[in-house]
Order: structure tokens, then sequence, then C-alpha cells
């Protein structure tokens, strides 16, 4: 048991790109801390820095009290679940399993103690002399899981563990995860670029970005409240429409509001806070919109639309919308026609306003 | 392309089997030779059915040896080849593994530059390098020793090559799995590294044997005494003669022994030497 503090931790490396550009964040003991970000963001770096197994520039990393920037992998008392799994191919699923306690000089009978218990937690006990290769996926990974069981480390660590699963048992792994953390009420760090499986596996949600800390907090404190544009486009699928708030029927909305008027520059509205209707919400905002596409799902509709007075365009980086362009999700199957015209009106307190750089959060 | 048309067939199984008739026709009339006496062979028409005289052959070349031209028995000769093939086989197994591993895992100063040294040393087989071998083994005094015989043959960059081209396919999240478990560098060698080799190392078994099986003019140059000889030179000598009739019946014989443990280690280790080159699943 132990919790994992991050103090300006920097990494540069010798062509001089700087891949983590200080960081600082605390986990504390037996929580479920996440690292969620585009892909390129510094998450992997960052979690083998606290591994072990890349050197950190600068910053201190601390497990436990102990500060272990000059401390080998083997002795930092972490266990690493990767996303390959690196599994060794030529070991049975009980020698895998049982090689870190071995290297540990740990008394045999103890080590056949922790492996029949780790095998019977992850229902691997028929499976205890098999190879790897004779293993699925899903039950590799939970081999995997096993190995950093069996060492009872201070801090789990898991690299993208479950992104080489089809969607169906990553959706299960990602139950059983949790529920394991739960029940062993071990520091874990997990690092995913899926902001479903950050959302719901955090305790603490760590939003990153270009090296960078976005954001920091409970998971659902951030899609309620988040910091940028960019943690307001990240978390939540379909992303949040982010639109410029310029002297147009927008800015027209917040006329009475002064500090609206003067400091925020972009409007932001989630996809599900909009309702169809012919009439306006007294604070809130309307937006005329022509339907462009319509995406049923089944128990949701998603509705594309573009607003009537916005210059059409491309989306400036993947996965944001193109400018003018809004999603409106709503319940059910109904949905307007393509091509029709619509008025989505969203409530005050559910707008976000953000500086015209994206990087401020203004709250009404 | 798959085509079915039996003048095809017809031609393709004709060329093959002339090739395999090119290729067996002389073994197998080494095999018959052996088996005749000395007057049957040497009388100018070679019979194409085997003789009466295998067994007493067989026994005279691997046991007592020729009468004049050979005297040493084939039985020391065999021995010495394959203590040296061994040697050179296992030696270089050894020494590349090694130097593949120091390559691909550690980041020494001149690492690259080592490497590329070692590369090098492929346009130096020892037949362009052989008299400065033949001085240092001589200056060494292994003139006539198994281990003059084994090590200038040792050293080569095919096997580290080979090795180097397999760890490289192993993905670093191994070592990396490995050094969380706490293994050093040698545990992860030992426990890890070779066993996931074995079929590279068996693959560099069979080609390496069978290189060191065959060696001709080094353990000709360094080899002065006859029991000291390997067979390939040993078959040799056997047909210099200076005013009797060479033992041609012996010396087929001795050139069937010869053919023997290269066949033997090729059919034994064929399908791991097959997994070896072309294995790709790690």
């Amino acid at each position: 048991m132990a919790n994992v503090v991050l103090r300006d931790v920097r990494k540069t490396y010798t062509g001089g790109f700087e891949a983590i550009k200080g960081i600082d964040f605390e986990v504390g003991d037996g929580q479920f801390c996440v690292l969620v970000g585009p892909s390129g963001c510094g998450k992997s770096t960052l979690l083998r820095m606290v591994a072990g197994l890349e050197t950190i520039t600068s910053g201190d990393i601390d497990i436990g009290g102990r500060i272990v920037n000059q401390i080998e992998p083997a002795d930092r008392d972490i266990a690493m679940v990767f996303q390959n799994y690196a599994l060794y191919p030529h070991m049975t699923v009980y020698n895998n399993m049982a090689y870190g306690l071995r290297n540990r000089r740990m008394p045999e009978p103890e080590i056949d103690t922790r492996v029949q218990e780790a095998a019977r937690i992850l229902e691997l006990g028929t499976m205890l002399d098999r190879k790897p290769k004779q293993l699925s996926g899903g039950q590799r990974q939970r081999v995997a899981m096993g190995r950093a069981i069996v060492r009872q480390p201070k801090v789990f660590l898991f690299d993208e563990p479950l992104s080489n699963l089809d969607a169906k048992l990553r959706i299960a792994m990602r139950v059983e995860i949790r529920k394991l953390q739960r029940r062993l009420k071990t520091t874990s760090i997990y690092v995913t670029h899926d902001q479903l499986e950050a959302m719901t596996l955090a305790d603490i949600l760590v939003v990153m970005n270009g090296g960078r800390v976005e954001q920091i907090g409970n998971p659902l404190d951030i899609y309620q409240k988040p910091a940028t544009t960019f943690v307001a486009s990240f978390i939540g699928a379909p992303p949040m429409n982010l639109m410029p708030l310029r002297s147009d029927e927008i800015s027209a909305q917040f006329a009475g509001d002064s500090r609206a008027a003067s400091e925020a520059g972009i409007l932001g509205i989630r996809p599900e806070d909009f309702i169809i209707s012919s009439e306006t919400i007294v604070g809130g905002i309307a937006l005329d919109l022509t339907v462009e596409a319509i995406e049923r799902v089944g128990a949701e509709t998603f509705i594309y639309g573009t607003r009537q007075h916005e210059i059409q365009g491309v989306a400036a980086n993947p996965g944001e919308l193109p400018p003018g362009e809004v999603i409106v999700r709503i319940p059910g199957a109904v949905a307007p026609a393509i091509g029709e015209r619509i008025k989505a009106v969203a409530p005050r307190e559910s707008l976000h306003l953000f500086s015209a750089d994206g990087r401020k959060r203004i709250d009404l | 392309m798959v085509e079915h048309r039996p003048w095809n067939d017809i031609i393709a199984y004709a060329i093959l089997t002339l090739g395999v008739f090119i290729v067996a026709f002389p073994v197998y009339v080494a095999v018959i030779a052996s088996t005749h006496d000395a007057a049957t062979v040497v009388g100018g028409r070679m019979p194409l059915s085997p003789g009466g005289h295998a067994l007493e052959n067989y026994y005279r070349a691997i046991f007592v040896g020729g009468s004049r031209t050979a005297p040493e028995p084939v039985g020391q000769l065999l021995l010495n080849s394959f203590i040296s093939a061994i040697g050179i086989a296992v030696g270089k197994i050894c020494i590349s593994i090694l130097s593949a591993y120091a390559v691909v895992y550690f980041r020494f100063p001149f690492r690259k530059t080592a490497f590329w040294i070692i590369f090098v040393t492929l346009m130096l087989p020892v037949e362009v390098r052989i008299y400065p071998t033949y001085k240092v083994v001589a200056d060494l005094r292994m003139l006539d020793t198994y281990a003059g015989l084994i090590l200038p043959l040792i050293a080569s960059a095919t096997g580290t090559l080979l090795f180097r081209q397999f760890f490289m396919t192993v993905p670093d999240e191994l070592l990396e799995a490995s050094r969380i478990d706490g293994a050093g560098p040698f545990r992860f060698f030992w426990d890890t590294l070779l066993p996931l080799s074995v079929t590279t190392i068996s693959a560099l078994f069979v080609i390496q044997f069978i290189y060191g099986w065959n060696q001709y003019l080094w353990p000709l140059l360094i080899t002065t005494q006859d029991s000291m000889q390997t067979i390939v030179t040993g078959i040799k000598k056997m047909l210099v003669t200076t005013d009797e009739l060479a033992e041609w019946q012996l010396a087929m014989a001795t050139a069937v022994l010869a053919m023997l443990p290269p066949v033997a280690v090729v059919i034994f280790m064929q399908r791991l030497f097959v997994r070896g080159l072309v294995e790709t699943e790690k």
C-alpha cells in the first residue's frame, strides 16, 4: 500500500525533444488513477518513468514515501501489465507468474500459494500448465494480470492493457480490472487513450496533452466542468460542441452578461444538453439548425446540423467538429428528417464558456 | 500458379529425376565400390551391383587402416573430424550468441563500430587470412592440436548476424517485463533469450557442423601427424601413392563413412533447422 507522488517531472530525450513538460500530481493510497490523452501526449512515457523503464530528466517520483528516481524497476515494488502482455512464450502460465517470485528467492511453497490464489481469483486454475500460445487474448490478459498480482506490489501499472482485445471482451475485462482493484486495494496507474475506459475506471482522472496535464480530478467533475476546450472535446463521445462567441446571434444572447461578453471567446454545449423545441429558454441559448445527417443507434439518436449563419469549413483537428456543425443527441429513435430546419435550445446551466484561446474556463 | 496439364507434370518429373540421378549416381558408385575387392575396382570395369567384400573393407578402413599409403585407421580420423566439427559448431554458437547479445541489448561506446567490424570479417574467410592465421597458430604452438583445428575457424560474423536478426524480433516488452520481474542481464539471457533461441541455435549448429566437417585446406595445413588428420584430408592421402596402386575400395569406404555424420545431423535436426530459418512467430 502506498501513494505515488510526482513533483515537476520532466523528460527530455537526447535529441532535445521534450516529451514530458513538468507534471505534478498525487495518487492516494489505494486509488485508481487513469492517465488519458491522445497518442503522443506522453502518457505512456510518464507511466514508464514511474516503472523505471525510462530515465527521469528532472523532478522526483515518490512511491510510498521513497524517491525512486535512481532505483531499478525490480526494486521499486511495482508490477506492470503491458499492452501486448509480454508473457514469456516458452514458460507455462504457472511459471510466467512464478518467475518474478523465484528471482526474488521466495520459498517454493509460498510461491505456490500465491500463484494458486491468483489463479483462483482470475479463474486460470485449469490453464496453469499451458503455454501462452495456447491461450486466447483474454486469457493471456489474465495471466499478465496474475503475474502482477502474485507480486503483491505497492503499485500496479497498466499500459493500455485492453487495446488488443475485441470490443466485447474489453468491456468485460474493464469491469474485472475495476473489481479486482477494489478488492486488492492496490494503488494503480492506468494508461489509456479510450475516454470511456478512463471515465469508468478512474478515481482520479489525469487528462494529458502535448506532455502537459490539462486537468486532474474526479471523472464526473471533469466531464461536467472541463477546464479547457481540449478536455471538453476529448472527454465525452460524441465531443462537446464548441463554437466561437462572436458578434452574431450567440453573443447577442449574452448581451446582459458583461463577464461573458468581455472575456469569453468560445461557447461549448454537450450534445445531450440540447432539446429540440420551438420555444427558447430564458437565459439559455437557441440555435437554428439545418439537419444534415442522422445516426440512429437504438436508444438514442444523433442529429448532425449546420448553423444557418455560420460559414462551412473543415475541422482544425481530428475528432473535432467542423466549424458551424453541431451535434444534438436526443433519446429514442424519433428524429426530424434530413433537410428540415430545427431549433435546438440549451438551458443556461449547461453552457460552458472558455477564453478565446481555449486554455481557460469561465464560470457564469 | 496452379495448372493441371499432364505434359507439364511429366516434364517436371523427368527433370527432377534427372537432377536426382546426377547427384545420386556418384554416391551410389562410391557405395558399390566400397563393397568390392581391390582387383575388381582397379580392373577398369566397375560393376554396378554390390560385391561381397563390404564387411572386410569397412572393417579394414575403420580399425586397421590402408596397408601402406594411409597407415592411420579411419576410426581415429572420424573421431578427429567429429571433435573439430563439434568444437567449431559449439564454439561459434557460444561466441556469436554472446556477441549478438552485447550488440543488440547493451549501450556501450563504439557499439556500432563493434558491429561493423564483426560485419566486415564476413569478407575475410579463412582462405584469405590463411598466412597470418597459420603464423599465429604456429607461434601459439597449436599445430597438430585440436585447439589449432578449432579455434581459428570459430570466429565468424554469420552466426552473430543470424542471432542479431533474431534478437531484434524479440519484443522489447519481454526485456522490460524481465527487468520488472527482477531478472538482471544474465538471467534475462539465460531464462528468456536462450530458450527462445533454441531453433536458431539448431539451425546454426547444422550449418556450422557441416562447415566444420568439410574443412579441407586448414586441417591439411596445420596437421602433420597422421593421427591428427581429419577424415576429409585422410581420403585425399589414400589416393596419393608413389609406386603402387591406390586402394580405391578403402578410399570409397572412407568417403561413405565421411558422408554419414553430416547426413545424420541434417536428418535428425531437419525439423528444428527449417523452423529456425523460417520462424517468425514469437
